[in-house]
């Protein structure tokens, strides 16, 4: 069945296109695009006054299948991940049993193939379990479809087996994603160490706990001189270390995440533990310095880290209440409100890390760009729709998120997986 | 001026006026602890729960006894023989509480926001009995109280307050009300639990203590934990000894009429010299005493008795 989008604005940075065009796709396939197509047997969508980007591209979440699915769901996570604008999203591995072998990279794939409605892909384990002794069989892994590698949530604490993933991962045209944190130096902690942790009298986690993982990995991706991909990126120096980094060209990447990007430590007043996620809610400080990331290009691309929990495991004290909120179908309105409408980032930037840099870090050769013979993966953005967050409407299965009943500017109305709409406001 | 609060959580709510009226209202009460019957019918039909999820003597009795000599009919729920140790959710067994038809719940717990967290889905007036290392609003008040009765008045005082105070909710909620009553509050420790940055709390920060004890009005000693030096936090308690133990000699560096305070349960010998907790310018006892004022005061501004039936 063909598809025809008219009318729309398109903004695909990857050939710097903003202009009018139609797009005519088939078969999973974008076919043409440029003015006035005219066609007789597509369906036709309208996207006048309407933004068409290159499908969003989210690789930083957590769909707790399989063994958490009180959780999230494959199914639930993807319909989530298509509603907030997603048309590609990449799993973490701490699942039950641990994405470690060919059997679960399979079983999520095959899981994926019956129930998501986006294109899902797995990130497998680093080292057996999580547990940071011995590396999984990464070349299996990847040849039954792992994407990447990260001991994410449970990072790689013994320098040299990370120095020997990082090395075997060259062969293997792949990412190591690593989650900076020592946990000798997070210890205990639960919030942003600082004036508002002595003020809250909150266990704190420093941002040298992150600081000196960033740091050491740099270093050995920098010895091995493989791709390195840092994951959720908070503090300032970290940001420091990493465009020192990139000035001497090394292979580093990194993301960020939305609610990094628009809350404080200050907002922990009342112990909500929808704001309680590692890494913590830093200072402002962190954070202007990481909107100064996201404006030069230091921070590469946005990630949810979307980290569903139940209601239940939430409503605690906050000690003992689990880390991580979710993401996936906040991430639109909140960035391009907060960022894109305040005029600190453009359009085309947000559209480059949405999408276009994903797509190029991770190697996913026909996605994030629109022209002929792309993946018909696509996001249709209305810019100036204005919502109020109900998290009761969502599509996830869990409920932690901070910006329920936040008012926000833009959305994304349709979202296209390979030819197909999926979401649709 | 009216008492306008339904919670006690923290002393970061308190306005100057508030906390005033509390240690008025504690003045007036600490008569009936020294009568033949120390008991007055204010909260006579009141239910007031003492849920105490940490283990704690002083405070707890101290609020039960509150509660009884205003006529209130008190229940101790510890976590020891509760459900909690069955698995049952924190919000669960406030709910169950709560159906009995409390008026008030004391709470003392172990992670900092308890308090605050209960407030959320209960309708019963909650007093924060200590959480984490965030406050402990009726300690304060009762040190504000017995340092009132040696010094008459805040503004210009100088408090040293020593010993660990990151993980102090009493230092913290001292800190908040003594700022707001005009005290000068100096925080002294090692850096580990003495961060820099609670000079932004308004105090000043010394890790010399004969240093700040120069003409010092009030010396309060905070009680000192093993499990911090296993934390790394200072090497040796023989090293934290020597350097932040408040000895006579010591001592001799603050103002001649200066007091000595202590939250309790004192470590004999380690953050205080055995002699003088015992001497004539501890006023350790005092705060104990005082406590219970503080806590019938407390419970009558909150719970809303009226002030005719004090002398009743």
């Amino acid at each position: 069945m063909k598809l025809l989008i008219k009318n729309g604005r398109v903004i695909d940075p990857s050939s710097h296109t903003d202009e009018t065009l139609d797009i005519l796709i088939d078969n999973k396939k974008i076919v043409d695009i440029k003015p006035k197509i005219t066609s007789k047997d597509a369906r036709i969508i309208d996207a006048s006054r309407l933004v068409v980007t290159p499908g969003f591209i989210d690789m930083h979440t957590h769909l707790r299948e399989p063994g958490f699915e009180d959780k999230e769901t494959i199914q639930t996570g993807s319909l989530a991940a298509a509603a907030g604008g997603f048309t590609t999203i990449a799993c973490m591995p701490n699942t039950s049993p641990v994405n470690d072998t060919r059997g679960v990279t399979e079983y999520i794939l095959s899981e994926a193939k019956k129930h998501a409605v986006v294109n899902v892909l797995p990130i497998a384990a680093i080292t057996v379990g999580l547990k940071g002794e011995e590396l999984t069989e990464m070349s299996d892994l990847s040849s039954a479809g792992a994407v990447a590698f990260s001991d994410d949530g449970e990072p790689v604490s013994n320098s040299h087996i990370m120095r020997r993933a990082l090395e075997y991962s060259k062969f293997l045209d792949t990412v190591i994603i690593d989650h900076c944190e020592d946990k000798n130096l997070s210890a205990q902690g639960t919030m942003h160490e600082g004036y508002y942790s002595y003020l809250y009298g909150v266990n704190g986690i420093s941002d040298s706990s992150e600081e000196v993982m960033v740091a050491r990995d740099i270093i050995l991706s920098e010895k091995a001189d493989t791709s390195l991909h840092l994951a959720h990126i908070s503090t300032k120096g970290s940001v420091d270390l990493i465009r020192n980094a990139k000035k001497k060209k090394l292979k580093v990447t990194a993301e960020v995440t939305p609610h990094h990007l628009v809350l404080t430590d200050e907002s922990l007043q009342n112990y909500d533990t929808n704001l309680k996620m590692k890494p913590p809610l830093r200072s402002n400080e962190d954070v202007q310095a990481l909107l100064a990331a996201v404006k030069d290009g230091t921070i590469d691309i946005i990630a949810t880290d979307h980290a569903p929990h139940t209601s239940d495991e939430k409503a605690v004290e906050f000690d003992f209440a689990p880390f991580g909120i979710i993401g996936l179908e906040t991430v639109v309105p909140l960035l391009l409100d907060k960022l894109v409408h305040k005029n600190i980032i453009s359009l085309e930037r947000f559209v480059q890390m949405m999408s276009v840099s994903p797509a190029k870090i991770f190697g996913l050769a026909n996605k994030g760009k629109i022209c002929k013979g792309a993946d018909a993966d696509l996001t249709i953005l209305n810019l100036h729709k204005e919502n109020i967050i109900d998290a009761n409407t969502f599509k996830s299965k869990s409920r932690n998120c901070p910006f329920h009943g936040w008012k926000l500017k833009g959305e994304a109305v349709k979202t296209i997986v390979e030819g197909k709409i999926v979401s649709s406001n | 001026m009216p008492f306008i609060h339904k919670h006690l959580i923290r002393i970061k709510d308190l306005s100057a006026s508030d906390i005033l009226t509390i240690l008025d209202s504690a003045e007036s009460f600490l008569e009936i602890s020294t009568r033949e019957v120390k008991k007055v019918p204010i909260l006579r039909g009141k239910t007031i729960i003492n849920l105490f999820f940490e283990a704690s003597t002083r405070t707890r009795s101290s609020f039960e006894l509150a509660a009884k000599r205003l006529s209130a009919d008190i229940s101790n729920f510890t976590s020891q023989n509760s459900a909690v140790v069955k698995g049952e959710t924190l919000k669960d067994t406030v709910l169950n509480l709560e159906a009995m038809k409390t008026d008030a719940i004391i709470v003392r717990h172990a992670a900092a926001g308890v308090p605050h967290f209960i407030s959320t889905f209960c309708t019963s007036h909650i007093i924060n009995a200590g959480d984490g290392a965030h406050e402990h609003p009726t300690q304060a008040l009762l040190d504000a109280l017995t340092i009132r009765q040696a010094k008459k008045s805040f503004a210009g005082l100088k408090v040293v307050l020593v010993g660990d105070i990151l993980h102090s909710r009493v230092a913290r909620s001292n800190i908040f009300l003594l700022n707001t009553l005009g005290a000068h509050v100096v925080c002294v420790g090692p850096p580990p639990i003495l961060p820099i940055e609670f000079k932004q709390l308004g105090v000043e920060v010394e890790y010399n203590l004969d240093r700040a004890l120069e003409g010092a009005d009030v010396v309060m000693m905070l009680r000192i934990q093993l499990e911090r030096q296993q934390k790394n936090l200072f090497p040796s308690l023989r090293e934290y000894r020597n350097l932040f133990s408040l000895t006579p000699r010591r001592f001799r560096r603050a103002k001649r009429n200066a007091i000595i305070m202590h939250p309790g349960p004192i470590n004999r010998g380690v953050e205080i010299s055995a002699d003088l907790a015992d001497s004539v310018k501890s006023v350790i006892l005092k705060q104990v005493e005082n406590g219970i004022a503080v806590r019938m005061a407390v419970l009558y501004l909150l719970l809303g008795g009226k002030e005719s039936e004090i002398t009743d």
